[in-house]
Formats: C-alpha cells, structure tokens, sequence
C-alpha cells in the first residue's frame, strides 16, 4: 500500500515542512502520494506534482479548507485512508493540530514527531524534551504519523510529473469557524527555515536590545529567534521562541546570544550544524553544546561582530 | 450560562530534573525522581480556576490516570481550587487514544461543558490527547490556546501557531488544549492544601469505564540522544569571524 502526506502550504506555495516529509514518506515505500486541502490552491498541487518521486497528488479546493480547520480536514482524510498503510504530515502546528484527529476517528494510535524511519512499522522519536529517544514499533494496522522536519532534508521539487486528481468535497461540519490570524510579517526568513539563526535570551536585558541582534540578522540573512526566559520576559513575541515548547531548529549556524542554555533551549537547537555562544558565564550550559564560544559581554561583542561582518562581505 | 470544566491532569517528571536512561535501555529511570503536575496541566488548572472565580464556571473536576501516586496530582488541582477529584488507577502504560477513550467515558457521566487539557505532557510530548478526545465526541478542538474568550455558550480561541496567532470561534461543548502563554499558575497556599486533603477523590480502574489498555506502541529501546562533543572558546571576535567564514564556510 502507497503512504499519503498531507500538505502544508498557504494557498499559495507549499511549506518548506511538507517537503522534509515527503522524504520521510519515501523511505517508508516508494509509492508516494499527497493532498492538497486548500481554497485556490492549485499552484501549490502543480508544485507538488513536480517534486521528484510523487505518484499522484489529490487536490481538494474549496473555501471550507481554506484555514485548515483540523474539524472540516480530519474526515476528507479518513475517507481516504482505506488505500493507505501511512499517513505523514509535518510535525507543526498545522499537522499536529490534524493528525491526532484522524487516528482517533480511525482508531489507531498515532506517531508523534519522527526523527527516524526504521523500518515500515518501527520508528525513532525524542521523549523528554529530546533527553531520550524512543526506538518504537507500531502494532496498528495503519500508521499516523507526524515529522519531525528538522531531521529529514527536503524532497527536490523537480523532475517529477504526479497525477493530478481532483476531489469533490466540501462538507462542513460546523465545529469550528475561522475568524482572523495575526501572522508577523518580516522579511527576515522563517525560523524553521532558515540557515542562519541568531537568537536572544534572559541576557539581552530588554527587547529594545534585539536591534543588536536583528542587525545583524540583516547582514547574514538570518531569522531570530529568543529563549523561552526572553519570550518570559516579555522582550518578543512567543514565536521567536526556540525550544521544546517553542520551535525546533536546526540551521547550518545558530548563534546563541546571552542564552545560558536550559535543557529546554537546548532541546529545540542542539542538532544545528554549527552553534555559537556569546555569554558572560562562562560556565554557562550553552558552552557544552557550542562549538565556538566567546566569554564576554554581548553589548561590547555585538556591535564588535556587526562591523567585523561589514569587513569580510565588502 | 455557568458551566462544569473538567481538568484532566498527568504527573509527570518534574520540569527541572534532568532525566537518565535505564542501563539496559528498556525506559527512563524514573526511582527516587522527582514528579509534579504537567506544566501544561497546571496552566489548565489555573484557568478552570480563574473562570470559576468569574462566576463563569460552578465545578471543577480534576481526572488523572495513572497509578495511586497520582492521587498527589490530584490533590495538587483540588489545592489550587478544583472541586473534585477522580483518579482512574492503573500500574500500565496508558497511551494517548487509551487516555482519550477513557476520558471519553468519564465525560458521557460527568456531561462537563468544557475540557481544559495542556496541549503535551513534557514525558512522551506526544501533544496528541486533546485532539483525539475532540474526535472521539465529535466536538471542536482548541489547540495551543493562549487566550480564551467565553460570549455564554459561544467561545473564540486564539492559538499559538507557527508564524503567529489564530482565532477560531466554536460552540460549547468543547476541548481547549492549553498553550504557555495562557496564564501564570498560581502556587497553592498551605491552608488550601490542607482543605484539599478533605475534598472528594473517586477511584475507579480502566475496566470499571470497560477501556481494554493495549500497547499501540511497544517500546523497543531507550537510547540516550549522541553527545556533541564540546567546542572551543575563542578569545575574539575577529577569530570567531575566521573559524565560520574561512574553516566552516557558514558565512
């Protein structure tokens, strides 16, 4: 049997998450297939028709699916599930808001935020804030899973021509109504996708002190990002947040400034390529997972960094 | 409307413990570990009791699964201010659907309005429980809730998702799931945990709401995540620059 993956996109363009599922699902069966649930999303079924390795791809455009609403999603889904051994989506809030939904209308238990595939029905996922990870393996007749993206590198989105077929549906069940999102605009990149990341904590004093760190992000086209005592504290808002209960990263460069590293942080950073700490403790706990650390104040280094960066770019 | 919420709360590891695998690799070594409530848990707790405190909420009813130890669990949400306490016992492992199966039966005697649950427990962080109960009684889902508005029987929900907030509306009877910024728990005062110890604890067993506990998911081995190897500390910045830009090509 085929594994399906359920897309995550905007209406507009696919997310980054979906593609780092797509090749989990592949190292599942090599029959894969996708559904698209959105309202004029076709762009975003044509992009995934075109990523290497998908066999079909189901689109399902109504307005009801506009805005994800896990209530209106989960039943489309399990309609479908009779022809599949696994269900993938990402393991953001978007699939985890969903998936739990459809195991439990399908009556099987579901895989939360995969880090390894092992075989068809055995898995490796973090417990405890990634201090363990758990080799598991699935009694159910059919799995549900969600990725954990960071762990899987993105599918290509060419050289693959997946058939295109539309479903009818638009049955809403009126649990849920959207009524408005506040999404922060930034041109910086995403956290979760991108390459460079500099991130505060308790240390940078206030939010006003993240300008330090925003410029510098500006020079490497890098996200910030902040521990859960900055987002505490009030210095930015809970989407910066990097951690367990914030968002799990991992770029080719973190660079944690005045984060003293609680195993929280370091849950939602530690498998990024190359990790700097600036902190004044220098026994903080953030030194034993970086791999450069500079012992100092971060007000005088900052500044210090942003010009020496003007020199190496010019 | 005055509405009855129900609490489920999981005694888990204490936040702050860092955690060991067992020798053998067969699970975490839990002996002599310190356990509290779920964090998220306590934040569900905490906002039962501000509602009840608005006069929005008459009861409070706290549940938790697991063995007798959580009775402490329990008794922690009554300290805090719930009414009532049900503890349903078991020595097994109780996986998500299980849990969500057993609430379920819990829910059709109680008839609570409103299901407060943290949105993962900080043990298996499966963050899967709320969404299965949601399905199994056919309600809405609040997920990742940071702020939660109730209008009588009409509540709007506004979640935590990636890229930031979401406000959906829904109907009561519903499953909110608790995200961190919702509230800041309160501590229990000393008088209210030694009122708490006379508030009703009913217990029951899985079998007792004819749940059967299966291992959906057998645990094969326990590993300890690889260790990265500690770096080094540069004296300047301009050296810094010189290790990512010239030897790891970062920037």
């Amino acid at each position: 049997m085929s594994v399906l993956v359920l897309i995550e996109h905007d209406n507009q363009n696919v997310k980054g998450s979906s593609l780092n599922t797509i090749t989990a699902a592949k190292k599942i069966d090599k029959s894969v297939h996708a559904i698209v649930l959105g309202e004029n999303c076709s762009k975003v079924t044509d992009q995934i028709s075109k990523c290497e390795g998908i066999e079909e791809v189901f689109i399902v455009d109504n307005n009801i699916y506009k805005n994800h609403i896990a209530e209106n999603i989960a039943p489309v889904i399990v309609e479908l599930a009779s022809k599949y051994s696994h269900i993938l989506a990402p393991s953001s809030t978007f699939g985890k808001n969903i998936m739990p939904r459809i195991a439990a209308l399908l009556d099987v238990a579901q895989i939360s935020d995969i880090i390894s595939v092992e075989s068809s029905d055995t898995f490796i996922r973090p417990i405890y804030a990634g201090n363990a990870n758990l080799k598991l393996q699935s009694t159910d007749s059919k799995k549900i899973i969600t990725v954990r993206t960071t762990n899987f590198a993105a599918t290509k989105t060419d050289g693959g021509n997946a058939k295109i077929t539309k479903i009818d549906k638009k049955k809403d069940v009126g649990l849920s109504k959207f009524v408005k999102n506040e999404l922060n605009k930034s041109d910086r990149p995403e956290l979760t996708a991108a390459s460079i990341i500099i991130s505060g904590g308790r240390g940078m004093e206030s939010g006003k002190n993240f300008n330090l760190l925003e410029e510098i992000a500006d020079k490497l086209k890098a996200a910030v990002g902040a521990s859960r005592a900055a987002v505490d504290a009030g210095f930015v808002p809970n989407d910066y947040q990097v951690g367990q209960t914030g968002k799990v990263v991992a770029p080719e460069l973190y660079i944690a400034v005045g984060i003293s590293g609680a195993i929280q942080h370091l849950a939602g950073m530690k498998d990024s390529k190359i990790i700097v700490a600036i902190n004044k403790d220098e026994d903080a706990p953030i030194f034993q997972v970086a791999d450069y650390g500079i012992v100092g104040d971060l007000f005088k280094i900052l500044p210090e960094l942003s010009r020496e960066l003007d020199k190496i770019k010019s | 409307m005055i509405m009855k919420i129900l609490v489920p709360v999981k005694r888990v590891v204490d936040y702050n413990v860092k955690i060991k695998v067992k020798g053998d690799n067969s699970g975490v070594d839990l002996e002599n570990t310190k356990m509290s409530m779920n964090p998220f848990d306590e934040i569900a707790v905490e906002e039962a009791v501000r509602l009840k405190e608005k006069k929005i909420c008459d009861e409070i009813i706290a549940i938790s699964i697991g063995s007798a130890k959580s009775e402490e669990t329990l008794r922690t949400a009554l300290a805090v201010g719930a009414d009532k306490g049900i503890l349903i016992e078991t020595e097994e492992e109780v996986q998500p659907l299980e849990v969500a199966k057993i609430l379920k039966e819990i829910i059709k005697k109680n008839n609570p309005d409103l299901v407060l649950m943290g949105k993962q427990a900080i043990d298996d962080d499966s963050n899967q429980t709320g969404q299965m109960l949601a399905a199994l009684l056919c309600w809405p889902q609040g997920t990742f809730t940071s702020k939660l508005e109730i209008n009588g029987k009409k509540i709007n929900v506004t979640r935590e998702i990636d890229g930031g907030l979401e406000t959906l509306g829904m109907e009561l009877p519903a499953i909110v799931t608790t995200d961190l910024r919702l509230n800041e728990p309160r501590y229990a005062s000393l008088p209210n945990i030694m009122k708490a110890k006379q508030k009703p604890v009913e217990k029951m067993t899985p079998t007792d709401v004819n749940i059967e506990i299966k291992q959906r998911l057998k645990t094969l081995e326990v590993t300890e995540p690889s260790k990265k190897e500690a770096g080094i500390k540069v004296d300047s910045v301009q050296q810094l620059i010189y290790k990512l830009h010239e030897k790891e090509k970062v920037i």
